[in-house]
């Protein structure tokens, strides 16, 4: 199975049955696969006019009560970001998956980039955190989708999963988990009488339940700065009180988002940092240091954000080098490395933005 | 509330009531805005709501109607949410005859960012930002709506109210894409530069240069210049998107050989 079907049957499989999306490379067959398998579903398969419509629609969806996402790559992902921020403000569960693939602009269309790792995190104006997850095999292309779909619906948020081309354009052989296999995670949904309900009220876990327009809970979702019951309020405070809200409700469950993946890390003096499709050719490049009598290993980032800070941390103020591999030039995660291990610490960067991957003996030749 | 003159308070009394008289349940219904001056129209109502981004309300609905085809969606919005940064929204929701209905204030520019020239401007007008005259062409939204695919398209000022909400109260009871244009030349910014600082001299132009549809139709070309028609224009009942995708979904769980084609 390829990484993009992976992903539309893990999006089934954690329970969406709303899809809007705009065809775009190197993304397109997740929306093929939705349009062939979601009115068999009997959900909506829907192409909207541009990506800025297909995330206006899914958050539509979402709020109607469906598992609702997205597909796209690059520049559909740049038209994205203004309603992306409206579900980060409204807090309107759905996913969206970005295809990274070069730039800036067209850039070689079909081509792999891990570029887009700031856009993830800032893309968007004003201040906001988002989750966004990285996988880097197929069978992690379908476990993530379940995964960001849980953390959506768990916290209320957007989550943005975020593989390379490579990944999304990889077949390898997947077994599918058993209905009931995974965890899937619903919404919690408001109980209790409908006139005292408040969308933006949070839980003691600093999450809101979340109705669904047509039910006995009306509510109001606003774009603009809204108090706890969905309307317009322009009050200081209670701005103050939105913005850290938005912030921690993801801060304070950080344990629970932030996923990485070691190998051969407890002793390594070495130690490479990547995601996504680099993580392959880190491993390759770590068992070949080993057979030469290096102590090497490798942490997998499947949380790009939040960063995985203290994970850095612990494992690079060990070792003697870092070696951070991705596909793009300004060392966007390698930037996020040095702020933890400080700029004394032996920080290289194995960088590739040609459209091309990075391969073993790329990383090899910075340790020699 | 909205600068004295405006009618977009007028738009919102005879949208509420033809709520009521239609016997519409806050709890079905969905209120879908954009920004601008219309857009704080959801602030003074109960019924579901989602104040939603620049342009995009029209997006934003078609995904809540298309996954809830029980929900009844009404989309407010003003001429830049509809059909300037908006445009290819309004095509496409027109299109595809979402069983929504748009109630555009088209108040001839962007009023709560202070009157620039917006996509309906007419050509000439002074504006913040054409201030010798507008080099631009405004465009027809209703003309636009008709070609677009709507199903029921009217035009109504705040002169006319009671023609207004009748026409609300048929673009509600339509399925399909339903548009009612609402003329009303906003008097704080586009009015002061263009001959209807007043509101008394706006409600005089849309009586003076508003007729009824018959009457307009009869006038001839040069008579109809600086006028426009006040009335429903377009009535035709096209299947709806939703519809359509359930004979997509029969097709899609029809065993094997069934799904393509139309001979089944």
């Amino acid at each position: 199975m390829q990484g993009n079907q992976a992903m539309a049957e893990g999006a089934f499989y954690a329970g969406a049955r709303f899809y809007a999306g705009y065809p775009i490379t190197p993304s397109s067959e997740i929306a093929e696969e939705c349009s062939r398998k979601m009115p068999q579903m009997g959900g909506v398969f829907m192409q909207m006019e541009d990506e800025i419509a297909s995330m206006a629609a899914i958050i539509g969806a979402s709020l109607a009560g469906a598992k609702s996402f997205t597909a796209t790559s690059g520049p559909g992902f740049s038209l994205m970001q203004e309603n992306l921020g409206l579900a980060v403000m409204g807090e309107v569960p759905c996913v969206v998956i970005n295809v990274q693939r070069s730039g800036p602009s067209t850039g070689l269309a079909t081509k792999p980039a891990q570029s887009d790792v700031m856009q993830l995190r800032w893309g968007r104006h004003g201040d906001q955190m988002v989750i966004a997850l990285s996988p880097a095999s197929v069978s992690e292309c379908f476990s993530l989708t379940v995964t960001a779909f849980n953390f959506a619906e768990k916290f209320r948020v957007p989550v943005i999963l975020a593989p390379d081309e490579v990944i999304g354009h990889l077949r390898e052989n997947v077994r599918i988990p058993a209905p009931g296999e995974l965890e899937v995670i619903d919404r919690k949904k408001p109980s209790g009488p409908p006139e005292k309900y408040k969308p933006f009220a949070a839980d003691a876990d600093g999450v809101a339940p979340l109705a669904a327009y047509g039910s006995d809970y009306i509510f109001h979702v606003s774009s603009s700065m809204h108090g706890p019951d969905g309307y317009s309020n322009n009050n200081p405070a209670n701005a103050a009180w939105r913005v850290d809200q938005l912030h921690r409700k993801i801060e304070r469950h950080r344990e629970e988002i932030v996923l990485t993946k070691t190998f051969d890390t407890e002793d390594a003096d070495i130690l490479l940092i990547a995601f996504g499709a680099t993580t392959r050719a880190s491993r390759a490049a770590a068992l070949e240091l080993r057979k030469q009598g290096i102590r090497a290993g490798v942490l997998q980032l499947i949380t790009l954000w939040p960063f995985a800070d203290q994970e850095v941390a612990a494992l690079g103020q060990r070792a003697r080098t870092v070696i951070v591999t991705e596909m793009n030039y300004s060392g966007q995660v390698a930037g996020e490395v040095r702020k933890v291990l400080g700029a004394a610490a032996d920080i290289r960067q194995v960088n590739k933005y040609n459209g091309q991957i990075i391969t073993p003996q790329d990383i090899l030749e910075v340790i020699r | 509330m909205w600068c004295p003159g405006c009618g977009i308070g007028v738009m919102l009394g005879a949208l509420l009531r033809s709520f009521e008289e239609l016997g519409y349940d806050c709890r079905d219904t969905v209120v879908v805005t954009g920004i601008g001056c219309t857009g704080k129209s959801d602030d003074y109502l109960v019924t579901h709501a989602l104040h939603t981004t620049h342009g995009r309300a029209l997006a934003y609905a078609t995904g809540i109607k298309a996954f809830n085809p029980k929900l009844k969606v009404v989309v407010i919005m003003g001429d830049g949410d509809s059909v300037t940064i908006g445009g290819n929204h309004f095509l496409h929701a027109a299109r595809r005859n979402m069983d929504l209905t748009a109630i555009i204030i088209n108040n001839f520019n962007y009023g709560m960012t202070g009157g620039q020239f917006s996509g309906t401007t007419p050509s000439g007008a002074i504006t913040q930002t054409s201030f010798y005259g507008n080099p631009e062409r405004g465009i027809d939204i209703c003309a636009l709506a008709e070609v677009a695919g709507a199903n029921y398209v009217a035009r109504g000022t705040p002169y006319h109210v009671w023609e207004l909400k009748t026409n609300i109260q048929e673009a509600l009871s339509k399925k399909g894409f339903s548009v009612v244009e609402i003329y009303s030349p906003c008097p704080t910014h586009f009015g002061k530069n263009n001959q209807m600082k007043e509101t008394r001299q706006m409600l005089h132009w849309l009586k003076e240069k508003g007729l009824p549809v018959k009457d307009y139709n009869r006038l001839e070309p040069s008579q109809k210049e600086g006028c426009f028609a006040v009335g429903k224009l377009v009535d035709r009942d096209e299947p709806d998107f939703n519809t359509r995708y359930e004979a997509v979904r029969a097709r899609a769980m029809a065993p094997k050989g069934l799904r393509n084609g139309d001979t089944q």
